[in-house]
This record gives C-alpha cells, structure tokens and sequence, in this order.
C-alpha cells in the first residue's frame, strides 16, 4: 500500500545533481541545496502516507473506489472531492507567501464572491439556466479581481505590512458579504452552479478538476515562464530586486489578484456546495487551513522560494486529516487539535534551530556543507 | 473639547514619563479626540446617548475586549502578534464552567483558569523565542489547540451556576448620581493601570519598547530579550485568561464558539489605539480608547435602528484603514 504511494518521491532525489547547472532542471527551483529540496516534499508526503495508513488500519476498507451512477465513489474520491476549496485558497496564498506576504483576507473574499453571485442568481429573470450561473460567476469572479486589486494597492503602492493590509478586508469583508446578501442565507436552485460542487466529468469531481486546472496553469505560467523566478526574487529581496530591474510593485500587485480570484472560485465551490450563501460562515477559517497547507507543503512564510507540488500535497493533507479523525472514533471537533500538533511539528522541522538541536547525535558536517557546495 | 482635554493628557503623561517627545502622544491624542467627536455626535443625534451611564455600559460591555487589547499591546510593542486570544478566552471559560460543574472551589477554579491560559502563552513564546518560529504561525497553532481543547472538554454550552461567580456578576457598586458599575469594568481598569505603569517605570517596559524597536541593537545593549520576548507572550496568555474570566462572568456560560474572531478586534483595537504594528511605539492608554472607539460604534449602531449589525464590522475595517495608512504615511515621513 505504502509502495503504490512512494513513487511520487523520486521526482525530488534527482534533482541535488542538477543543483549546479540551474538551466537544465525543468521545474526550475533556485539552486539551493538539496536537502532543503528534499526534506519539504518528503515529509508531506511521507505524513500524508501515514495517515492513509492510519485509516486503512481503521477501515479496511478505506481506500475503496467504486462506480457509481457513472462516476467513481468513495473516500479517496470525497477527500479530492472536499480537498478543492483549501486547495485553491492555498495556491494563491502560495504565490503571496512567496512574494513575503500574507493574505489574510481570503476567506471573506469566498463569502463575498459567493454572497454576490448566489444574489445575481436569484436576482436573475431565469433562474434555472446555466448562462445565468455563468454570468453570476464571472461578475462574482470580476469583483474579486478589484478586491485583490484593493488589498495589492495597499501593500505593493502604499507599502502596509500585508498581514495588517489584508487584515482591513478580512475583518471588514464578511460585513460587505452580508451587505450583498441582506443577512440573510440565500438559497438557489441552478443545476449547472451546484454542478461546479457536486457535479463529475470523466468520474472525476468538476470542483477538484478545475482546481487542478488551476494549479496546472499555475505550475506552467510560474515554472515555465520567468514570472516564478521573479515572484522568488521579490520575496528574498524586494529592494534588490526592484534594483535588478523587476517590477516588484507590478508582481507584487498581480500575486494579489490571483489569491483573490483563487479564493473566490473557491467561495463560489463551497456555495455552490451547499446551494445557499450564509455570509457568515462561509469560507470561515479557510485563510488559517490555506496558510497551513502551504507550511505543511514546505513554502517558507519568509517568502523567496514556493513550492506549488507540496501546496497540493498539504492541502490534501488537511483535508485528509478532517476526515480520519471521525474515521478513527474522535469526536471531529478534535481536528482543531491535531492541526496545532501538525503546525508546530512542520515548524519545528522547518525551524533551522531545532535541527540544529536535533543534529547534535549525528555527524554534522555532511548537511552544514552542502548549502556551499551548491553556491560554488 | 480637545483644546481642553489634549493639555491635561499631556501633562500628566509628562509626569509619569518627562523624557519623551510630546509627538509620541499624537496618535492617542487623536484616537482620544475622535472617541470624544464620536461620543458627541451620538449624544447630539440621539436621546439619551449622552448620558454618562451608556458610557459606564460601554466599560461594562467591553471589560474583557479591554483586558485582551492590553495583553495584545504588550505582545505588538514587542514587535510580535497574537492569533490565539480569542481561542484562549473560549477555552478559558469552558475550563471555568467545568471546573465549577465538577465541584471545584470558585477560587481554584479562576486560578486554574489563569494557570493554563499562562501556560499557553509562555509555551508560545518559547516556541517563538528559541525555535525562531513566526509568531503569526506559532500563535496560529495556539488558536487550534486553544479551540481544539474547548471543544475537547465539552461540545455543549456549559452554564455557570456558581453562586460566587454570580455573584460577582450581578453586584454593583453604586457611583454618584445614581450611576453603577461592576466589577469587571474595576478589574478591567485595574488590568490598564498596572499594564501601564509595568511598560513606563519597569526595566521589563522599557526592554518591551526597546526589543519592538530593533531586536538587534537591544541584544547588543545586553538587554534581557529572551525573558521579555517570552514574557510578553505569557503576559498576552494571562490577559486572554483574565478576559476568558470576565466573559465568562458577562455570558454565565461556557461554550466553544465564544469570542471567535475576538482577537481582531483586540487587534483593532491596540491599532487604532496608535500602537505601532512595527513594534517599540504605543501605549496602554491608548488600546484602552481603541476599544471605547469600538464599543461606541456598537452602541451607535444599536441607537440607530434603521443600520444593521453588520454595519458594525464594515464601520471597524474602515477605521482600521484609516489608522493603518495614517501610520504608514507618518512613519514614511520620519524616516
């Protein structure tokens, strides 16, 4: 079982060869050392194995995928299904970690981008038709690229710390949220919106899918083209690389963006999820899961390095874990515990100075030399 | 009004700290005015807003916001944040309720309460100081185990019934002119005054001021870092505990979805105070206003009938702004 999941390490061993010569490594991280691109993929995987483990040991039948109504059925199936929200959060949250920012705001960003189009749905002449829940997703969409342009002027133009930049909209958003939709919990009834939740193409659930999408055009738009390089540069070094000739401000403002049109399509899942809008409690801590799973991914909060595969992984993490704990006989209320276990175990390990600590028993020599030899 | 008032504050500042610059009261200075405009505004729109006893309500209503916008200036003065005060007040009456269910004593049961909430906060700060971990992650995890240990102990409301504890509750100490207060609002007082002399006249304060001002430099002077870096955290703990106390007072009840998202109106509330967000420049005073200013857009929106609530929150963002850029712009211009 474990040998069936292992396969998705060796992407991450090869790579200390091709260290030295940065042009020939196609997902081109900065040539840093191999232990520090080894270790954040390992352990999320490795954790995201054992918890497998755990629910396998706890249920046999776990793993079980099965078809039905013509599409693939089980737990497996419902983890992808559940994971696409957080997932989609976290891979904006990524590239605004990356830059050395924070977004904060996200969450009421999916309220109001589900408060707006669930609105523009039953405001609509026809409610049922999927041009209308079209229409009502893209004006909801388009109102999340102003906020993000909002909350990227205040920190890329007036230069407001971005965890208190992004703290404005999330403490005044779920207001605005419930503004649009009056306070109260709007219901729709459009198939082609409550599709985007619950809907399958090929079996596969549409809500993953197109989060895959998403982090696919990522992945290609920032390691394919020269924008994730700079996104890095302007986290290790806005100044420097201002300098250098980057437009940081421009980067700065456009990572932005897309964490709130990230956020937004996954305000619109959640709602299309339920087919309602409740303004306050929609995407309610999804900011605190999102930022977890890009730790848990190995992105550093200190921005300059991001890691989108581990963002996946941690992101599929959490929502694993929110379902093995009532798998395994805790009450689920408990997830709240084991996320703070998991969040102070990731930053321990990622915390130079505990592995210093730890360090101590084996010879030391081995990893303090490797950063070097990677820069010579 | 602030022709009258801004000389008064400044001279009794003078007093308690004669060696700072007079600049470094603006910002409390202006959250004091606008707190006062506010108030004013209320008081000439509607019937009975002006009346001293609303604002002996607004203490009384926001007793515990006062005790945890305290806690929270000490840890931003450092130069830090705290994501779990919300969460530790949650877990802080859920522990009372228990306790007092279980049969324990009033006063084991508010020492427990202290004991564990400062627990909390000093292992946050250890994790901060020697694992170098972000205090936003590192108070993260404070807020899921301060909220996973709630729900742990009981998914359910819990109702005090302690006659002590309702006691202190209900008792009210008559003021002049017919007015009253309770004691919450005198603990929460108590809680500013002592907040304020420890950061003025104490080697602890000042190191707090000079570790949020550059971390570095207060290294090299030989200042005691670690002992404040990891104290202001158990500070912000114990205040997030005392104010758990006094919520727990205010509702009679413990219960897991208490305070959530307390903790950004204690934020707000230190910002808007003038405290810096940098660090090392803000006082105590000045949070005590941030959360009157708060209440009173509370008590503005409940006189008005025809705004609703979530007004209260759009009005806080917009503050907060205004605050957060006003900052910006003036730190721009000194450096």
């Amino acid at each position: 079982m474990t040998d069936t999941l292992h396969p998705r390490n060796p992407p991450t061993p090869p790579s200390p060869p091709a260290a030295g010569r940065p042009d020939a490594v196609p997902p081109s991280r900065p040539g840093v050392a191999s232990r520090v691109l080894a270790n954040p993929l390992l352990w999320p995987v490795l954790a995201l194995v054992a918890l497998l483990v755990v629910n396998v040991s706890a249920t046999p039948s776990f793993l079980d995928v099965r078809i039905q109504d013509g599409h693939l059925y089980g737990n497996v199936v419902d983890i992808a299904r559940n994971s696409a929200p957080v997932l989609l959060v976290a891979l904006g949250m990524t590239l605004v970690i990356a830059t050395r920012g924070i977004d904060l705001s996200v969450g009421a960003i999916a309220a109001i981008a589900g408060a707006v189009a669930c609105t523009r749905i039953v405001g609509a002449g026809d409610e049922g038709a999927a041009t209308t829940a079209i229409m009502a997703c893209t004006i909801a969409l388009a109102m999340c690229v102003l906020l993000g342009l909002w909350n990227g002027f205040l920190v890329s133009v007036i230069g407001i710390q971005p965890i208190i930049a992004t703290l404005v909209l999330m403490v005044a958003g779920r207001g605005l949220a419930m503004l649009v939709t009056d306070g109260q919990i709007t219901t729709v009834h459009n198939d082609a919106f409550s599709d985007l939740a619950s809907g399958y193409v090929l079996g596969l659930p549409l809500a993953f899918l197109v989060a895959l999408a998403m982090v696919a055009v990522t992945a290609v738009l920032t390691r394919r083209t020269a924008l994730g390089m700079l996104i890095e540069a302007v986290g290790i070094n806005p100044e420097a690389s201002r300098l250098a000739g980057v437009r940081s401000r421009t980067i700065i403002w456009t990572v932005y963006v897309f964490g709130a049109v990230c956020a937004g399509l996954a305000g619109l899942i959640i709602a299309a999820n339920t087919n309602s809008v409740n303004a306050n409690s929609l995407g309610l801590w999804i900011e605190l899961d999102a930022i977890l799973a890009v730790v848990i991914g190995g992105t550093a909060l200190t921005g300059g390095r991001f890691s989108l595969l581990g963002t996946v992984v941690g992101a599929l993490f959490i929502t694993t874990l929110a379902r093995t704990i009532p798998n395994i006989g805790i009450p689920s209320e408990a997830n709240y515990l084991f996320k703070a276990v998991v969040v102070v175990a990731v930053c321990l390990i990622q915390s130079p100075r505990a592995r210093s600590v730890l360090r101590v028993r084996r010879p030391a020599p081995a990893a303090l030399t490797a950063p070097k030899g990677s820069h010579a | 009004m602030s022709t009258l008032t801004a000389p008064v504050t400044t001279s009794l500042w003078d007093r308690v700290r004669g060696f700072s610059p007079p600049a470094r009261f603006l910002p409390v200075i202006v959250t004091f005015a606008l707190f006062v405009g506010m108030f004013g505004a209320g008081g000439v729109r509607y019937d009975g807003f002006a009346d001293p006893q609303v604002f002996l309500s607004l203490l009384l209503d926001n007793s515990f916001l006062i005790v945890l916008a305290v806690g929270m200036t000490f840890v931003i003065l450092a130069g830090g944040i705290d994501l779990s005060v919300g969460s530790v007040v949650a877990l802080s009456t859920m522990i009372a309720a228990k306790t007092l269910q279980m049969g324990w004593s009033p006063y084991l049961s508010i020492v427990a309460v202290l004991a564990v909430a400062t627990l909390l906060g000093t292992l946050m700060g250890l994790l901060i100081h020697y694992f170098e971990i972000q205090p936003f992650v590192a108070t993260l995890a404070g807020l899921f185990l301060a909220r996973g240990l709630t729900y742990l102990i009981s998914v359910e409301s819990i109702p005090i019934t302690d006659a002590t504890f309702s006691e202190l509750a209900f008792k009210t100490i008559e003021l002049p002119g017919g007015y009253y207060t309770t004691w919450a609002v005198v603990i929460a007082i108590a809680t500013v005054v002592v907040a304020a002399y420890v950061l003025a006249r104490t080697r602890f304060g000042r190191t707090v001021y000079a570790v949020g001002g550059n971390e570095a430099s207060a290294l090299l002077m030989g200042l005691r870092v670690a002992w404040v870096k990891v104290g202001v955290y158990a500070i912000s703990g114990f205040c997030a505990g005392l104010g758990g106390l006094l919520f727990a007072l205010y509702t009679l009840s413990g219960y897991s979805l208490h305070a959530v998202g307390m903790e950004l109106d204690a934020i707000a509330a230190v910002v808007i105070g003038g405290t810096l967000l940098t660090g090392g420049r803000g006082y105590v005073v000045g949070s005590l206003i941030g959360v009157l200013v708060l209440g009173t857009i509370q008590t503005f929106i409940s006189f008005d009938g025809g705004l609703s609530s979530w007004w209260t929150r759009i009005a806080i963002g917009v503050l907060l702004l205004v605050f957060v850029v006003v900052q910006r712009l003036m730190t721009r211009r000194q450096t």
